[in-house]
């Protein structure tokens, strides 16, 4: 008796080390160390591979403020994250919301799995199969043309629209899950009191529901804000000719002409622009939550 | 007990682990090149392998620089790797090929003179490359969207292909386009603000860039485009194995060529593997089974050119002396003018939204 209640009181990091351990291990071997090469890196001038000459250098970073091509696709690269979360809210707020409160039991869990499911499939074959649906001639076209009487002509594929829809698509699912788990936990007697002492259904989803799910809303938001910004894949293949973005250009500092450095200190520069953003951004949110 | 059988374990883990590799260097011939370029035919690699006992392992690089950053990183894995005359200087700058003994290779001799010959693959009399193909970089067309093709470069800037053209996605090759399409050298680019102003009027009128064979081929099938720059191999390819309305033109102006070349690492422990591989590479046999099969851009070898049709593409065309005149060599390019034309060509593509 005395035993087990010494070791339910036992609080110290210690006993927990072994259960941490784990975790923070493979963080160290998977995350930090080759972040922290990447951090390396960005301040070389080559890489030091088979004896090439390197040396320390700030030129990396200064490249991307002595060119206004950097700031003008970083400026595209942010307008774009905030248009696919906007995009997301508006589309995953009201499933999760029907989700959460509307359905019930089977039905819920039907929906639910149609919401879970393009998370099944491999980012991309959907966006691959993004640009059949888009093309002239494709899918949607096609479709649209055999229902109805006048012709119309959609070719939305390379286009900033195209690149729009394949990244809500992609990350409308986190929207959906946030916001489900935290409507879900709002009472429903807070509801019908609200609806009870005369507010009208508006006012209560403005004073009760939206106030109460921010949490969700918020965390959702900057799960699909800040792998938008760096997005690259989706823009290339869906943007054409105008889906140069900030994440395309670092990618091809890697993987076209092997500036590593150059391609890791843009990288660097995108992910203090987005925590600067999320500092200036966490007590207005605060105070909304 | 434990730590001695641990121990045990590890060493025998090692013993075996090395005498696979022995084993595995023994037949073996590592190729490095691009994907589906000749050198990774089943029927090729299976021919070779019954010939000379060797087996082949290929492994494969998506641009230049990638190629030389894999043979940087990993010295001794290869022992035959595919590089752009071009790119020849900067590899043997970096100790990374070593000179070829090609008195070794029965169908040297065959290989013209010129290309043979070129400085780019010769350094202080030893041979660093050994010439396999070469190709241009020229016009393609969609046939279906032309009665009859087009000879001009200007086609590209007609108003009637608005957001029917394709280019490539490459700094080198979009600057060098602009300055055939501006009539300059490309390898002595005097003005370069007209190649500026070319390239930035052909914005408009492109539909996407591709970077691949596979994306251009698309376009065509689903029938989205007209006219783009593509490379004459490939243009070869789309036609005779993908059965696609595509032909190539070479356009008045001139087009961009290419020499691709056969190299052996530095470090490499098969040698002699090597050079029988290179060896099959220009054998005439190979090139007419490789034309025919699956398409492919014009030999250096002149026996091989000639044991093709009188009629083929890659004779009749290719060989034409009055295309021999249009058309310029691409030479080495230095990282300063790569960087160069990169930032021009990235900042095309950020003006053009």
């Amino acid at each position: 008796m005395a035993d087990q209640h010494a070791i339910g009181s036992r609080r110290g990091l210690k006993p927990a080390l072994p259960l941490l351990l784990p975790a923070y291990l493979w963080l160290t071997v998977a995350i930090f160390l080759p972040l922290s090469a990447m951090v390396f890196f960005s301040f070389m001038t080559d890489l030091p591979l088979a004896g090439r000459e390197w040396a320390f250098t700030l030129d990396n970073y200064a490249a991307f403020f002595s060119q206004s091509l950097y700031l003008t696709l970083l400026l595209a690269s942010l307008r774009l994250g905030l248009e696919v979360t906007l995009w997301c809210v508006v589309i995953g707020y009201p499933a999760a919301y029907v989700l959460a409160k509307v359905l019930k039991g089977r039905s819920r869990e039907a929906i639910f799995l149609l919401v879970i499911l393009p998370f099944w499939s491999n980012g991309l074959v959907r966006i691959f199969s993004w640009a059949m649906v888009l093309r002239e001639g494709g899918i949607l076209d096609t479709a649209l043309n055999a229902v109805l009487p006048f012709k119309i002509n959609i070719d939305l594929m390379y286009s900033y629209p195209a690149v729009i829809i394949g990244l809500v698509h992609s990350y409308v699912p986190y929207m959906v899950l946030t916001c489900y788990l935290t409507l879900q936990a709002i009472d429903d007697s807070l509801i019908e009191a609200g609806r009870s002492l005369g507010a009208s259904r508006r006012q209560v989803l403005w004073r009760v529901i939206i106030p109460l799910s921010m949490p969700g809303l918020i965390a959702g938001a900057a799960l699909i804000f800040v792998p938008v910004v760096g997005s690259f894949m989706e823009p290339r293949i869906l943007g054409g000719r105008t889906g140069t973005f900030y994440g395309t250009v670092i990618e091809d500092q890697f993987v076209a002409v092997f500036n590593w450095p150059l391609g890791a200190a843009l990288s660097f520069i995108l992910l203090a622009v987005v925590l600067v953003i999320l500092a200036v951004a966490s007590p207005m949110l605060k105070r909304a939550a | 007990m434990r730590m001695p059988r641990l121990t045990a374990f590890l060493t025998a883990t090692a013993v075996f682990a090395s005498a696979f590799t022995l084993a595995a260097n023994a037949g073996e011939v590592h190729v490095l090149n691009w994907k589906g370029y000749g050198a990774d035919e089943p029927w090729a690699i299976a021919a070779f392998e019954k010939a000379t006992g060797n087996k082949v392992v290929n492994d494969f690089f998506n641009s230049e620089q990638e190629m030389l950053t894999k043979l940087r990183t990993n010295p001794g894995l290869y022992d035959v790797v595919m590089i752009n005359a071009a790119f020849n200087d900067q590899a043997m700058a970096g100790k990374l090929i070593q000179p070829i003994d090609v008195s070794k290779l029965a169908n040297y001799a065959d290989i013209s003179k010129d290309k043979a010959g070129s400085p780019m693959l010769n350094h202080d009399g030893k041979v660093y490359g050994v010439p396999w193909v070469w190709g241009l970089t020229a016009l393609a067309i969609n046939e279906k969207s032309f009665p009859k093709p087009p000879t001009s470069i200007a086609e590209m800037w007609d108003p009637a292909h608005k957001g029917r053209v394709i280019i490539r996605d490459d700094a080198v090759e979009a600057v060098q386009f602009g300055a055939i399409a501006s009539g300059q050298n490309i390898n002595d680019i005097k003005d370069m603000e007209a190649v500026k102003a070319k390239l930035t009027s052909l914005m408009p009128q492109i539909k996407t860039f591709w970077s691949s064979e596979n994306d251009w081929n698309q376009m065509v099938a689903s029938n989205q485009i007209d006219i783009g720059t593509y490379w004459s191999g490939s243009a070869d390819r789309a036609k005779t194995h993908f059965k696609l309305p595509v032909s190539l033109v070479i356009p008045q102006e001139g087009a961009v060529a290419w020499l691709d070349a056969f190299s052996i690492p530095a470090g490499s422990k098969n040698v002699e593997g090597a050079e029988a591989f290179i060896n099959y590479m220009i054998d005439p046999k190979f090139y007419v089974e490789w034309v025919t099969k699956v398409g492919a851009p014009v030999s250096a070898n002149t026996k091989a050119v000639e044991a093709l049709p009188e009629d083929a593409f890659n004779r009749k065309v290719m060989g034409d002396p009055e295309v021999a005149k249009r058309i310029q060599f691409q030479a080495p390019v230095t990282d300063e003018q790569r960087e160069k034309y990169l930032a021009l060509w990235q900042e095309l593509k950020v003006n053009v939204k």
